[in-house]
């Protein structure tokens, strides 16, 4: 196995970085996209894009499980027994997520309460596990990690687009729950129907005070929508991806 | 095709590399994990007055650092755990019922709230300040999807509501959550009365389509029935936990 492992390092040689290097960075996030072309990652897109903030760190931790995944699984491709690979790549990503909520846990806790369960379901993410079969097992380590990044990415991209729409006419805020956070339209101040005002108590100013928030676009169905739009969007533009069969 | 010792010896190398490497993370980081969860804790219970310490101290709990939490929690609330007939229980006994440090903060409701009523352990804050006493008590119920819990804040009279916390394992956000998440429905709690004039138990009602009686019933939230439901049925069951407890102080 040792063997294996510095023979893998030998052949990685320089870290190019050409027209593919490229090309695995940015197909992700458009053209191979993994929840609006393949599909997958789809339940984590529907759960967490409630709020902006959430969205952003999930994306960050999902970056870098896929990437660190597909470099451990690549780099251990020769000596990974193909009877018990699939086995081998769920202990991999398993624990890069348990690092991931460690991590958390010590340095933001209440985005560890907010996001627990769905960092433990990073493990379930078929986006990371795509990836590990359909590249990392036939690629170079470079490679691999370049093509996490991009997953990563390409899944985030959609992550937070989905969620800038959630927050801002589901709640009328942006970055709620960051220190940033800030009110952007619909009523500022307490009104005796309080449940119509959800960010009663910042001081920046709102624009649109009319607007009343979308009880919609908190649940679940919101993004199914959105995330749909999106994929009739980009169908329209790229006719390429449209499935013939 | 990889032999079945090559297999075994692969798996037992890669299980414990990864073992290791783990335990270790979680090492370094405990230290500094548990101490957030501590804040965490304390925060919530610090919510429940925080009408008050806006006052006190100008201040928001939710903008007050990790270092003014302890302090304020330190050096003003005074920790008890009582059982079910109002008596106060000895640390070495909490621990002996699974609370890891004996605190009543320590005490973890979830496993409280799965025992037989009559064996149950009931946390008490008392938050003691230039003459300003508030009870802090827990409650735990059931939402829609999930458990429900918070923290009521009675004044000192034990019959007037100063204040609550909600929290939440997996309620809808922008529905249920919002028990937690609007600032504005805890608002509603304040002032209202656990008593009636005469001294009948009543607690408080949350009240779809709008409060009906001022003194002891808030809004609820559209959309949110169930939660809300929730909401009353803990109120309702947790407060009168403590009722042999408030019997002795008011002696």
């Amino acid at each position: 196995m040792a063997e294996t492992l510095v023979q893998d390092v030998e052949k990685k040689g320089t870290f190019e970085f050409g027209k593919k290097e490229r090309k695995l960075l940015t197909d992700p996030l458009n053209e191979n996209n993994p929840i609006t072309v393949q599909v997958l990652g789809i339940c984590s897109a529907l759960a967490v894009t409630t709020l902006v903030f959430p969205s952003v760190v999930m994306a960050i931790a999902v970056v870098f499980v896929c990437a660190f995944a597909n470099l451990f699984t690549s780099l251990l491709r020769n000596a990974i027994p193909k009877q018990v690979r699939m086995i081998v790549q769920l202990v991999i990503i398993a624990s890069l997520v348990t690092i991931v909520e460690l991590v958390l846990k010590a340095f933001n806790y209440e985005v560890y309460k907010q996001l627990s369960v769905f960092i433990g379901l990073i493990i379930t993410n078929c986006i990371v596990m795509g990836r590990l079969e359909a590249f990392a097992m036939a690629n170079k380590p470079w490679q691999s990690f370049l093509d996490g990044v991009g997953n990563g990415l390409g899944y985030g991209a959609i992550l937070i687009g989905v969620a800038l729409i959630r927050e801002i006419f589901g709640k009328g805020t942006l970055f709620a729950g960051s220190p940033i956070q800030m009110n952007l339209i619909g009523a500022n101040n307490v009104s005796t129907q309080y449940w119509i005002n959800t960010a009663a108590e910042s001081g920046i100013g709102t624009f649109f005070s009319w607007y009343s928030n979308n009880n919609l676009m908190v649940l679940p169905a919101a993004a199914m929508f959105i995330i749909g739009i999106m994929i009739w969007w980009q169908r329209s533009k790229y006719p390429q991806l449209v499935d013939v069969s | 095709m990889h032999s079945t010792a090559y297999i075994i010896k692969f798996i037992v190398i890669l299980t414990g590399t990864v073992a290791l490497g783990l335990t270790g993370l979680r090492e370094v980081t405990k230290g500094a994990a548990d101490r957030n969860e501590a804040v965490f804790n304390k925060k919530a219970i610090l919510k429940s007055i925080s009408s008050h310490l806006q006052e006190d101290m100008n201040m928001k709990v939710k903008d007050m650092s990790d270092e003014e939490v302890i302090d304020i929690f330190d050096s003003r609330v005074k920790q008890y755990v009582l059982d079910m007939d109002g008596n106060a229980v000895d640390e070495a006994a909490v621990v002996a019922a699974g609370h890891k440090g004996g605190k009543a903060e320590n005490v973890d409701m979830a496993k409280e709230k799965k025992k037989d009523e009559a064996d149950r352990l009931l946390p008490l804050f008392v938050y003691e300040k230039d003459g300003n006493t508030f009870y802090i008590i827990s409650v735990r119920g059931n939402g829609l999807w999930d458990e429900i819990w918070g923290c009521v804040a009675l004044k000192e009279d034990l019959r007037t509501v100063a204040g609550v916390s909600f929290d939440h394992k997996a309620e809808t956000p922008g529905l249920g959550a919002e028990i937690k998440d609007n600032p504005a429905f805890p608002k509603t709690f304040e002032g209202k009365k656990i008593y009636g004039d005469d001294g009948t138990y009543t607690s408080i009602v949350v009240r779809k389509g709008g409060a009906r009686d001022q003194t002891f019933e808030v809004d609820g939230i559209s959309g949110a029935t169930v939660t809300c439901d929730g909401v009353t049925e803990m109120m309702q069951r947790g407060v009168k936990y403590y009722e042999p407890y408030f019997a002795t102080i008011k002696k």
